[in-house]
């Protein structure tokens, strides 16, 4: 194919995706005439080009299509819907036919009759006449005053050379209708006043065009892609060059050398910038998506865009596209109502599906909300216990957000199970693979009734990352850092330990008990050697944190993630490879992966830790259970998850406010209270109590005592007739009655636990 | 050893590099050869296939060490000496093979080429694709692309 028609392929792509924008936009506004000129230009330039290039095919959709357009745009044509969809079919058709002809390199054979005829049908039929009471709204504003320069313009195309009478001729039989009288009445004077202003439009903004087009070129991708390697070799040689400066005591080499890194630090720079886009690039098809879904479902949708020109590396940008599309097709074809519900609603009748990217601290975020229905937690619930993904002593004792996490999960993707949920999350998994790949998380939110929000972040770039560097058993692995929230040191001395519940290892971070994975063990390199201080990695992957064991720590490096050969692509723990700075390979550690090892792969780890409520890939329906007596010898269970901690008081240190007990807890009074109202205090000695936490708030239950922590699958066989009590059931052999934590929390802090958590998101 | 340090291939002449592991003697079509190296410090990869010995760094290249011994199931690595690493490319990807010691050059004829005897380990089978009698011994050819085909390639 020669390169004039693969130029005329890429030019023509491009035109068509802006005028699949642009028309939508007409739509919503068919006053705005600024547009409308560019939609006739964009058709017209593609069936000019089309026929200088002898492509007679194409020329013939386009200037069915460009016909219709002129026609709208000199107002003999009503804008409606129909038309603008039949402009929109001729687009496709156009874009049909390239495909084919980048394909065989020459215009397809066949007759476009069919589709011709419908567009001249439209362009004979309808004629602009206000005689509808509906298009009296539409029509006038293409004849007023705003309407005219248009005409203008229009001619300014043809008629650049002819003197303001000439145009003046033309244009003035519409000066009547232009609703200043002023400037209709001189028209036959040679200079009047609206004209020149019509005129004027045009020379500068063909100027700013050609000023825009001689700042750019096109460069092929590969061209630049071959940049990014080469770039990416020279920053791996110059922090190869500065480990051996380093080393060295001569200081002869440290100022060329601190240049050399500068440069090599802006040339990276420069390079990663050409390699970005727009991310209104990968937003541009998503009007033309909702425009349809609205005229199919008889919806009213519009979508805000903002911060289109948020910019971001193309890579990226290739991988977030379809993901992107899929949620605003999920938020428009479930989460908004019908106009007829929305009303009902109290909403207004057309729903709004925001659309937003913004940088923050080296991320890119986009955040998609939609002011819908939003997603109905009861029927996840339910969903979620018949689908066998969690029991209902697990969604017990989970938050909304962390139920909302189920559509996520890969049991709840496929469309009859989820329309029957809640119409929504139909490949929500993928979604979120396909985030996760590019390094990125994916949150949401969603308010009943309110609408949904969903909060994705995702690096700048790909190729070059900033690692944390650690070491284990004597060898040294990679880890992105965006995937480490925190680094922990364990040891003897230090007040973090590492504590094992039956060969599982856990840490008490703060408010929580965090899972550990032992790299070691994991890799297969080795028994953990518990006598030396450790580091562990806190990683989140979704919203399962865990906590990775190393040996030691070192500092960050800047690397470039090469890919691993095929033949080690079948362990799942590796992200990459790469050189380091002072030469050596290392591998580098894939969080997603382990944290599939944390969940799956270490039995033990699962049977005493527990699940974190959406962590991924924990067997379903098992459930940690903390077993425990108090007030009678029956035993009672609560979820351990939702114990925070597990504490002893001294009798004499419980105090009364308000008649209730109450202890000093952390700098706070915590309240205590007792599962039976019966419940007789200790009179001296030690008190056990359970601590709960929720919102940054604690609840102590006294009990008799601890008994164990036990692992089963939960099935609740007793309803109870009691209040605060889910049920009773066979836990590690026993009847147990299980504790409705949710219950006695909701009761003694009625005011300030019914809120929900804040989405992270929203507060970002 | 036959001294024909010939590299081109010429009329029904095929050149070998020729390397030996475990007293065994073996050759690998010159042109398929990108490099000879000892290597210096090989990262290993825990969890991968035991025939991956680990990873070097080539030229800036990051190169996956095949330990040809284990690969040919030829027993433990001996422990002492300096090795060689012969490196090849398949599909754009760099491998380097871990032999004992890389002998000479050798051009062989076709005609002399040897089918594998019936007798031959299945395992061997699958990765050689003759014999040739040179000289003394018996130079085994092998063919790269099944050679790298190890379980948990994907």
């Amino acid at each position: 194919m020669d390169d004039l028609l693969n130029e005329f392929l890429t030019e023509t792509n491009e035109s068509l995706g802006t005028l699949d924008v642009e028309l939508v936009r007409f739509e919503r506004d068919s006053s705005d005439v600024t547009i409308l000129g560019n939609i006739f230009r964009l058709m017209h330039t593609i069936k000019g080009t089309c026929g200088f290039l002898g492509l007679p095919r194409l020329e013939a959709v386009a200037h069915a299509g460009e016909n219709v357009l002129g026609k709208f745009r000199d107002g003999e044509l009503l804008v409606t819907p129909d038309a603008v969809t039949l402009i929109l079919k001729c687009i496709d058709h156009i874009r049909k036919l390239l495909a084919e002809l980048e394909a065989a390199g020459k215009e397809p054979e066949g007759s476009d009759a069919g589709l011709i005829g419908e567009i001249n049908a439209i362009a004979q039929a309808q004629p602009a006449a206000p005689t509808g009471t509906a298009s009296d709204d539409s029509a006038p504003p293409l004849f007023d005053d705003t309407g005219f320069p248009v005409a203008a313009e229009l001619l300014a195309e043809v008629a650049h050379a002819l003197d303001p009478q000439q145009i003046l001729f033309v244009s003035a039989p519409e000066a009547p209708t232009a609703p200043a009288p002023e400037a209709a009445i001189p028209a036959p004077a040679p200079e009047p006043v609206s004209v020149p202003a019509a005129v004027k439009d045009t020379p500068v903004a063909e100027a700013r065009e050609s000023a825009l087009a001689a700042s750019s070129i096109r460069v092929n991708v590969d061209v630049i892609e071959n940049l990014m390697t080469l770039i990416s070799e020279l920053v791996l040689t110059r922090n190869q060059l500065m480990q051996l400066q380093r080393m060295q005591k001569s200081g002869e080499f440290k100022v060329p050398l601190q240049r050399l890194s500068h440069i090599t630090s802006e040339l990276q720079d420069g390079v990663t910038r050409m390699r970005m886009q727009p991310i209104g690039n990968a937003w541009a098809k998503l009007p033309r998506i909702v425009r349809d879904l609205c005229v199919e479902s008889g919806k009213k949708i519009e979508l805000v865009q903002r911060g289109a020109d948020t910019e971001l590396d193309r890579q990226v940008l290739e991988m977030i596209k379809d993901p992107l599309t899929h949620m605003i097709r999920n938020s428009a074809d479930h989460g908004i109502e019908s106009p007829a519900d929305r009303l009902a609603a109290g909403k207004s009748a057309s729903g709004v599906i925001t659309l937003e990217a913004y940088h923050e601290g080296g991320h890119i975020f986009i955040r998609i909300s939609d002011d819908g229905r939003g997603l109905d937690v009861a029927r996840i619930r339910r969903k979620a216990i018949a689908n066998g993904l969690a029991s209902e002593a697990d969604l017990a004792s989970m938050s909304e957000q962390q139920v909302l996490q189920f559509v996520f999960r890969a049991g709840f993707s496929t469309a009859e199970k989820v329309t029957s949920v809640s119409g929504r999350g139909v490949g929500m998994d993928v979604v979120r693979t396909n985030v996760e790949r590019i390094g990125g998380t994916i949150e949401m939110n969603s308010t009943a009734g309110r609408g949904t929000v969903f909060l994705i972040k995702i690096p700048l770039t790909l190729a070059i990352v900033s690692a944390l560097i650690v070491e284990t058993a004597g060898q040294r692995f990679a880890v992105p850092q965006i995937n480490v929230i925190e680094l922990v040191r364990a040891g003897n001395r230090s007040s973090a330990r590492i504590e094992t519940i039956k060969n599982a290892s856990v840490l008490r971070l703060r408010d929580r008990l965090l899972p550990l994975v032992s790299l070691r063990t994991l890799l297969g390199m080795g028994e953990e050697d518990s006598t030396r201080d450790r580091f562990i990695l806190v990683s989140q992957v979704g919203a399962f944190t865990f906590g990775v064991v190393v040996d030691r720590v070192f500092d960050t490096e800047e690397i470039v993630v090469k890919p691993v050969a095929p033949i080690l692509r079948g362990t799942a723990f590796y992200a990459g490879n790469t050189i380091l700075g002072d030469g050596s390979v290392i591998m580098i550690l894939d969080p997603n992966g382990i944290a599939g090892a944390a969940g799956q792969g270490q039995a033990q780890l699962e049977s005493a830790v527990t699940k974190s409520g959406e962590g991924e890939h924990r067997d379903s329906g098992h459930v940690s259970l903390l077993l425990f007596r108090a007030g009678s010898k029956e035993l009672k269970a609560v979820p351990l998850e939702a114990v925070a901690r597990i504490e002893e008081v001294s009798v004499s240190s419980i105090e009364h406010v308000g008649g209730r007990p109450v202890v000093q807890y952390r700098d706070h009074l915590m309240p205590l209270i007792a599962l039976d109202d019966g419940h007789s205090w200790k009179e001296d000695g030690k008190q056990p109590i359970l601590v709960f936490d929720k919102n940054g708030r604690a609840l102590g239950i006294a009990v008799d005592e601890v008994v164990d922590i036990a692992r089963d699958r939960v099935t609740i066989e007793l309803q109870p007739g009691r209040e605060g009590l889910l049920g009773s059931a066979i836990v590690a052999g026993k009847a147990t009655d299980l504790i409705d934590i949710e219950h006695h929390v909701a009761r003694n802090f009625s005011a300030s636990f019914g809120m929900d958590y804040p989405v992270s998101g929203e507060a970002a | 050893m036959t001294e024909q340090a010939q590299t081109d291939t010429g009329e029904g002449l095929t050149a070998f590099v020729t390397f030996s592991v475990a007293d065994h003697y073996f050759g690998v079509p010159v042109s398929r050869v990108q490099d000879i190296l000892t290597p210096d410090t090989i990262a290993s990869v825990p969890l991968g296939p035991a025939e991956v010995r680990g990873l070097i760094n080539l030229r800036g290249r990051i190169v996956t060490v095949i330990d040809v011994r284990t690969r040919l199931s030829l027993g433990a690595s001996a422990a002492a000496g300096p090795r060689k690493c012969v490196t090849v490319e398949s599909e754009g990807e760099f491998y380097t093979l871990l032999v004992d010691s890389v002998g000479d050059v050798v051009s062989l004829k076709e005609i002399c080429r040897e089918p594998n005897p019936a007798t031959l380990d299945p395992l061997w089978c699958e990765v050689a694709n003759g014999v040739f009698r040179a000289g003394e011994k018996l130079l085994v050819t092998l063919d790269v692309e099944r050679l790298l085909n190890i379980r948990g390639k994907a």
